[in-house]
């Protein structure tokens, strides 16, 4: 067998994880280049604001699935956000050492490793079937809002946790109660870490299909009200590909998708460097 | 106005509420999936249904094992691709980039993570699928290789992050001890770092394979959604999840019911992946 030397080793490897790394980087820039190549320029005021027609050649644009997806996010955000909050403040604030909360902990981890599909399919027993909501908007966020709950759980828990406990003490030793310390003094301090979470659960909400593709059902009219059906961009991207031959709109509603996402991860990073530097500003107030 | 002590009683008990929903949701989807179930493992049989290898509704066999092949297969595969190129990113932004480079480099990587798998999917229709059609010859390109090449895409950043994470985490004195005894940087990396790190990449590597046997849409744009075992990788086959998606609007009755058994399969098989990763990540925090 050949033996190299320690230096040869090294530059080989060296060789090796740059070239991953760079694969890595490039396979990244090929999707995301190639969808914006190809989809921005089909995308126009006309394509943004009018509705798709149905048929096989996909005519149309994606008004009523822009729209859809944002009654869906608003109504996610509206059941996630207190649930996803209020199960973070008790995981991180008020909960014992006990058997309880381990299994709450241990049931966040095994909610978020579940596919989406199977919460989809869980949906459609509960909500489409069950509670007779049909394929609605409401069916789609009640199911949405279970698949993100362990993420925002996990984000603003960690968020709180990173708060000093001189901060807590110095509040109860003012006569703070519990929740007065909690509502005053941890959840502005985490504040960052659990905007951060939310805006990365509405990019969830942006990015997920399968779960709304069984709840939400595929109808591609104007949504009335949150028992109509609907949908997102993302399942709208699925049905182009699968059902027309429209790729090119398939492409352009993809190139929507990746603005989307990109901006939603500026606006994070934004948002974190921003409400810390005031934060930094905030607790030397006085000094 | 209520007093402040009535508000932290109310609130407390409030937050404990919301602290089991996460619990309840859990049981609920168990207990559904299950109810769901029952009426085709009675009539079927659970033998037939996980064992059988035909999936002809209209016929009234509904057998998964096709499908439950293809997930594990596709998932492998892969592994295979993912695995070596993800730990070699891992290596590379924590210990051999620059920072300057890493820095770019890493939040480039991440943006992977959101990306919609119908984005996935649509590119892997429109650029994968026909380049692999033009390379086996036959067929549309819709295949057991596309999916697998578009997986290992997807679970590339999970794995990477998680594994860089834990090849930072160990204490800089290893490091410097290898180094101070005379090893290359690499010799640290592969004989002190890795070894030190190891609970942490296989735990990463697990998540991955939980994300890979999850992943519904951009399956089923590349892979072809023939419910039969693949002959090679280049042939069609179908997923245990695209089998739910593609087939659960239309379903009813006993039909309807095996695509619960679909997904309990489905359920159970992730329970046993992501323990496994708990219970590895929690020897190593002993």
């Amino acid at each position: 067998m050949i033996k190299f030397s320690p230096r040869l080793t090294q530059k080989l490897a060296w060789g090796f994880t740059w070239a991953m790394g760079s694969v890595a980087v490039l396979i990244m820039l090929l999707i995301v280049g190639y969808v914006l190549v190809q989809g921005l320029p089909v995308i126009n005021l006309d394509f943004l604001f009018s509705s798709p027609e149905g048929g096989l050649a996909g005519e149309g644009g994606i008004f009523s699935c822009i729209v859809a997806t944002l009654w869906l996010i608003v109504t996610t955000m509206a059941i996630l956000v207190p649930l996803g909050l209020g199960a973070a403040i008790y995981l991180s604030e008020y909960a014992p050492d006990n058997k309880l909360t381990h299994f709450i902990r241990y049931s966040v981890e095994l909610l978020a490793g579940i596919p989406s599909i199977v919460f989809g399919m869980f949906g459609f027993a509960v909500f489409v079937l069950a509670l007779h909501f049909n394929y609605s908007i409401l069916a789609g966020a009640l199911t949405l809002a279970c698949l993100l709950l362990p993420f925002l759980v996990r984000s603003a828990e960690e968020a709180m946790k990173a708060v000093p406990s001189s901060q807590r003490e110095a509040a109860m030793a003012l006569g703070a109660t519990r929740w007065q310390t909690v509502t005053r003094v941890v959840i502005p301090a985490a504040l960052p870490g659990i905007t951060t979470g939310i805006i990365l659960c509405v990019g969830g909400a942006v990015a997920e299909s399968a779960c709304l593709y069984v709840t939400m059902g595929g109808s591609a009219g104007m949504p009335t009200s949150l028992l109509s059906g609907g949908r997102t961009l993302a399942v709208h991207v699925f049905y182009l590909a699968m059902e027309t031959n429209a790729l090119d709109k398939a492409m352009a509603t993809g190139a929507v998708l990746i603005v989307i996402i990109i901006a939603i991860n500026l606006i994070t990073r934004w948002v974190s460097r921003y409400l810390q530097t005031r934060m930094k500003g905030g607790t030397s107030y006085g000094v | 106005m209520m007093s402040r002590y009535f508000v932290d009683r109310i609130s407390r008990r409030l937050v404990l509420c919301f602290g089991t929903v996460a619990f309840l949701i859990l049981i609920f989807i168990a207990v559904f999936i299950l109810k769901g179930s029952l009426p085709a493992l009675e009539e079927v049989g659970i033998v037939d249904i996980l064992f059988g290898t035909k999936w002809y509704p209209s016929h009234e066999a509904f057998g998964i094992l096709a499908m439950f092949a293809g997930s594990v297969i596709v998932t492998l595969l892969a592994l295979v691709m993912a695995v070596p190129l993800s730990v070699g990113c891992a290596i590379f932004l924590a210990e051999v980039a620059p920072r300057r480079i890493s820095n770019i480099a890493r939040p480039a990587i991440e943006l992977l993570v959101g990306i919609p798998s119908v984005v996935y999917g649509l590119v892997g229709m429109v650029v994968l699928c026909p380049f692999i059609a033009h390379l086996s010859g036959t067929g549309s390109g819709s295949s057991v290789m596309a999916a697998a090449i578009v997986l290992a895409i997807m679970i590339l950043p999970t794995i990477t992050s998680i594994s860089e994470d834990s090849l930072r985490a160990v204490p800089t004195l290893y490091k410097e001890g290898a180094l101070a005894l005379g090893a290359t940087h690499w010799q640290a990396i592969h004989h002190v770092l890795l070894p030190a790190s190891r609970q942490g990449i296989v735990t990463a590597v697990i998540l991955g394979t939980g994300r890979a046997i999850g992943e519904t849409m951009a399956m089923v744009m590349v892979i072809g959604n023939s419910p039969i075992l693949p002959a090679n990788i280049f042939a069609p086959a179908r997923t245990l999840t695209g089998n739910i998606a593609v087939e659960i609007a239309a379903a009813t009755g006993i039909h309807e019911s095996a695509l619960f058994v679909t997904g309990l399969v489905l359920f159970i098989l992730i329970m046993i992946i992501n323990s496994l990763g708990f219970i590895i990540c929690r020897r190593k925090n002993d």
